[in-house]
């Protein structure tokens, strides 16, 4: 990634931070408020990342995924609902239920993938559409089943929301931890800390590995591709599953580590955004992680200004309304998306359907 | 001597037409047989079959002496065919190493031996006397080093029949020069190579043997020291071939266009037309000669409204025309036929009637009051289709899908049709086949005859010596010499398009 574009993302973490520090410090000492924003910025990017991860696989072998939204949404159901009927219906223990609902999750994502491929490859219909449909049939069914399982009198759950066997406990990296004051980063959820590990191997497997070149290859010029024996298509389906699936941790995230409960429509916009992530990353593991950043450094931003809202000095009031700091990540996709922070190269073939 | 190959009986068919039928074709080992005919011939259907892409309707085909069955690329590879495509199969994003080893990569443990490829290359390179940098991005070369590593990519997994389609299509005369000495380098070392081409010049100069296919068929196969270009063409076409321009004296009149002191920067601005002055009168044609890369495209653009003007004059007709808007330029009567007919002549995804119009579609009676009359474009686009010969199944379909000679043939019978008084026909043949050609030659020809004054730019000496009533040698963006075409040899442009002065008798 380029100079102007990681200027630019720092740039924009440390006014933010700048902000919240300033308003805060009266408080409590600036170097906490620094480390919390730091651990909140890590926690809340990582449906973006993973997101952005999922945007990365599908479209460098040439399919657009709008559908991110959908599947994080449909996964975050499912993974949740598995969760619950483990715990509250079979009585398993805490942790076996919501382990059990990430692999759900992820199943999910893997078959809202499943859908996109054979949308997209088999039947060649316009990518965006088919991520269209991906993203409304997710609403319909998430928001369907909510009704139906949780709040009919005969459902099997007796009409009400049963307990939540609550979130994945945070992991406390060894060593790291313990560092005092900046220990609290190393403090994280096992989602989070599985999408960093996620940004590292992703970009090894699509730089410097046989499938990341033959995909690579398939999404530029699927045609070079096919006459050197690659299976354009097979590759394809491959690469949106797995794209698929990692939607789906990014949907665990939501209902198992984030907060217990399903909300209807509650990814509120975050798969698109992780587009915008992708984007602005050029495609690339790394650069689809530090744009992330930013975005959660904008939630994070949200967030801590909402717990010093007393502190906001008079002059600034108008940040005490919760919907004016919301927009900032909302604000911000699109300023970076008009290209004002310079242009990116997305695959060559993206959604143009490959006829042999 | 046994074949390396041999195809018998081969025969495809696809939706309304015969591709190939009955094609009978072997190689010999060490040979370079090319394969010749118009486009539409079968000719690239039937190397796809070689290479596995299409499966044939019957037939069989075998190597060394051995019956194989391709279901794929991947096994025609395996057997030792390598094909470069007249487009290449290169990823431009990738550097060379990585085009050259896709499908086929070198691994060390889960990650890609990047060096290990590199040193294979760099063997392959010495070996066959193809250079190529294995971490060069393959955007960032030109057309001529991106065909040696296509080539270099078919010996990596050890081809010993290549098949080349098209391959001059995209080259400079001196480019093409460097491929015919790489052929005889590899024919030494003991590849066969069959070469696709339509170029009758190249096949007399650089093959073994010659086959020449015409709808579907074999015609039959010649040596090359017992045949000539007006045979070739003959077996090509199915009827003689006027190679030669039929034309008559010209009619020079007064002048049309007059060029003074024409100075033209192109984006990097650097000067590529410097001070360039001359004139073209109504019913004659001045061929302008050159090299490639010498400032035609520029003087072209600039003539036809389509790139600023530095400084100098242009007038039509006596009309101060520099730097107009080329709809200006086409409503005094310019008529522009364009380099890159797909780029600049035609809206590709636009049905032919359209195209047909796209210079006038907003003059009646095809517009009134900006609302387009459907009647007359149909009467028109039918008339023309009609008189220029366009092979379309109807007016509607896109132009996408007509064949190249066709698709010059709706700017030809566009840019021809519209009373005009001034013809700019930049390459107007390249890439066509041998009928293509005739017909276009002979319309501009007919165009002259009509008092219209003619500017012929082209790469193609022949094309400009056939056609030409004068010729102007472009070099570095001046104009070195303008000669009379009647008196002017081969040799003689040769060295003014290398930028020798003329002594003049």
């Amino acid at each position: 990634m380029d100079l102007k574009r990681f200027g630019f993302i720092a740039f924009i973490i440390v006014i933010l931070f700048v902000i919240v520090v300033l308003v805060g410090k009266g408080t409590v000492p600036a170097t906490v408020i620094i480390v919390s924003m730091v651990a909140t910025t890590i926690s809340v990017s990582t449906p973006l990342v993973l997101g952005a991860l999922s945007g990365v696989f599908c479209e460098r072998s040439g399919i657009v995924n709008i559908g991110i939204e959908g599947m994080m949404l449909s996964s975050a159901f499912f993974g949740w609902f598995a969760s619950i009927y483990l715990s509250f219906i079979l009585k398993a223990p805490a942790l076996t239920s919501l382990l059990f609902g990430v692999v759900v999750a992820i199943l999910t994502g893997g078959l809202m993938g499943l859908l996109l491929a054979w949308l997209s490859v088999t039947f060649k219909v316009d990518q965006i559409i088919g991520g269209t449909v991906i993203n409304i049939l997710a609403i319909g069914i998430t928001g369907f089943l909510n009704r139906q399982i949780f709040f009919e009198k005969h459902s099997v759950f007796g009409g009400q929301v049963p307990h939540a066997p609550g979130t994945l406990p945070p992991i406390h990296i060894p060593f790291l931890a313990d560092i005092p004051l900046f220990g609290k980063i190393f403090v994280q959820q096992p989602i989070a800390i599985t999408a960093i590990v996620f940004v590292v191997l992703a970009n090894f497997v699509i730089f410097n590995t046989r499938w990341g070149l033959r995909s690579r290859a398939v999404g530029e010029h699927p045609r070079a591709a096919d006459t050197v024996g690659i299976n354009v298509y097979k590759m394809q389906y491959l690469n949106v599953i797995i794209g698929g699936c990692i939607a789906g941790l990014a949907g665990a995230y939501f209902t198992l580590e984030s907060v217990p409960s399903f909300e209807p429509l509650m990814t509120n916009g975050r798969g698109f955004i992780s587009l915008a992530a992708m984007i602005f990353g050029n495609w690339t593991p790394f650069g689809a992680w530090a744009a992330s950043l930013v975005f959660g450094a904008s939630q994070a931003f949200q967030i801590n200004l909402q717990f010093f809202r007393e502190m906001i000095p008079p002059q600034w009031s108008f940040l005490q309304q919760s919907y004016v700091v919301g927009m900032v990540p909302y604000l911000l996709t699109m300023f970076i998306l008009t290209g004002l922070i310079g242009k990116t190269t997305p695959p060559a073939t993206e959604n143009k359907p490959y006829e042999k | 001597m046994t074949n390396i190959l041999e195809a018998k009986g081969i025969t495809k068919q696809f939706p309304g037409v015969l591709a190939n039928d009955h094609v009978n074709f072997d190689l010999r080992p060490g040979e370079i047989h090319a394969l010749l005919g118009e486009n539409g011939a079968g000719k690239t259907t039937l190397m796809n079959i070689l290479y596995g892409l299409y499966h044939a309707d019957s037939g069989e085909i075998s190597i060394k002496g051995n019956p194989v069955a391709f279901q794929s690329p991947k096994d025609a590879i395996e057997s030792g065919i390598g094909m470069v495509h007249q487009h290449f199969m290169l990823v431009p994003v990738f550097t060379v190493a990585e085009n050259i080893m896709l499908g086929m990569e070198t691994t060390r443990g889960l990650a890609l031996d990047r060096k290990a490829v590199s040193a294979k290359i760099h063997e392959l390179s010495l070996q066959y006397g193809l250079e190529v940098n294995p971490a060069d991005l393959v955007r960032e070369l030109p057309v001529g080093v991106q065909q040696r590593v296509e080539i270099v990519k078919a010996l990596y997994r050890k081809a010993e029949i290549l098949i080349l389609d098209e391959p001059t299509a995209v080259l400079t005369p001196q480019e093409a020069d460097d491929l015919f000495r790489i052929m005889r380098e590899l024919t030494s070392h003991g590849v066969s190579i069959i070469f696709i081409t339509h170029k009758l010049k190249e096949v007399l100069a650089v093959s073994d043997r010659i086959t020449v296919m015409r709808g579907g068929r074999v015609v039959g196969s010649v040596l090359p020291n017992e045949t000539n270009e007006a045979q070739l063409a003959t077996m090509m076409v199915g009827r003689e071939v006027i190679l030669q321009v039929d034309k008559g004296e010209a009619k020079p009149t007064e002048d049309v266009l007059q060029v003074k002191n024409l100075r033209v920067y192109d984006i990097r601005n650097l000067e590529v037309v410097r001070g360039v002055s001359f004139e073209v009168k109504a019913g004659e044609i001045l061929g302008v000669a050159g090299v490639q890369g010498n400032g035609q495209t520029e003087l072209v653009e600039a003539l036809t409204g389509l790139h600023p003007v530095h400084s100098g004059e242009v007038y039509l007709e006596g009309h101060n025309m520099t730097g107009k808007s080329p709809r200006q330029m086409i409503e005094l009567g310019t008529a522009h036929i364009p380099e890159d007919r797909q780029r600049h002549g035609l809206v590709l995804s636009y049905p032919v009637a359209d195209n047909l119009i796209l210079c006038t579609y907003y003059q009646p009676p095809f517009a009134h009051n900006g609302v387009i009359n459907n009647q007359p474009v149909d009467k028109y686009s039918r008339e023309l289709i009609e008189q220029f010969d366009i092979r379309t199944p109807s007016p509607y379909v896109n132009t996408f899908t007509l064949s190249g000679g066709n698709q010059q043939k709706v700017i030809v019978a566009r840019e021809l049709s519209r009373p005009i008084h001034l013809l700019i026909a930049n390459q107007p043949t390249r890439g066509l086949d041998v009928g293509s050609i005739e017909y276009i030659h002979q319309q501009i020809v007919a165009m002259r005859d009509r008092s219209i004054a003619v500017l012929l730019v082209s790469t193609e000496l022949d094309e400009i010596m056939a056609l030409s009533d004068r010729i102007a040698v472009m070099y570095r963006g001046e104009i070195v010499a303008t000669v009379d075409a009647k008196t002017t040899t081969r040799e003689e442009l040769g060295l003014l398009m290398a930028g020798s002065t003329i002594k003049t008798a």
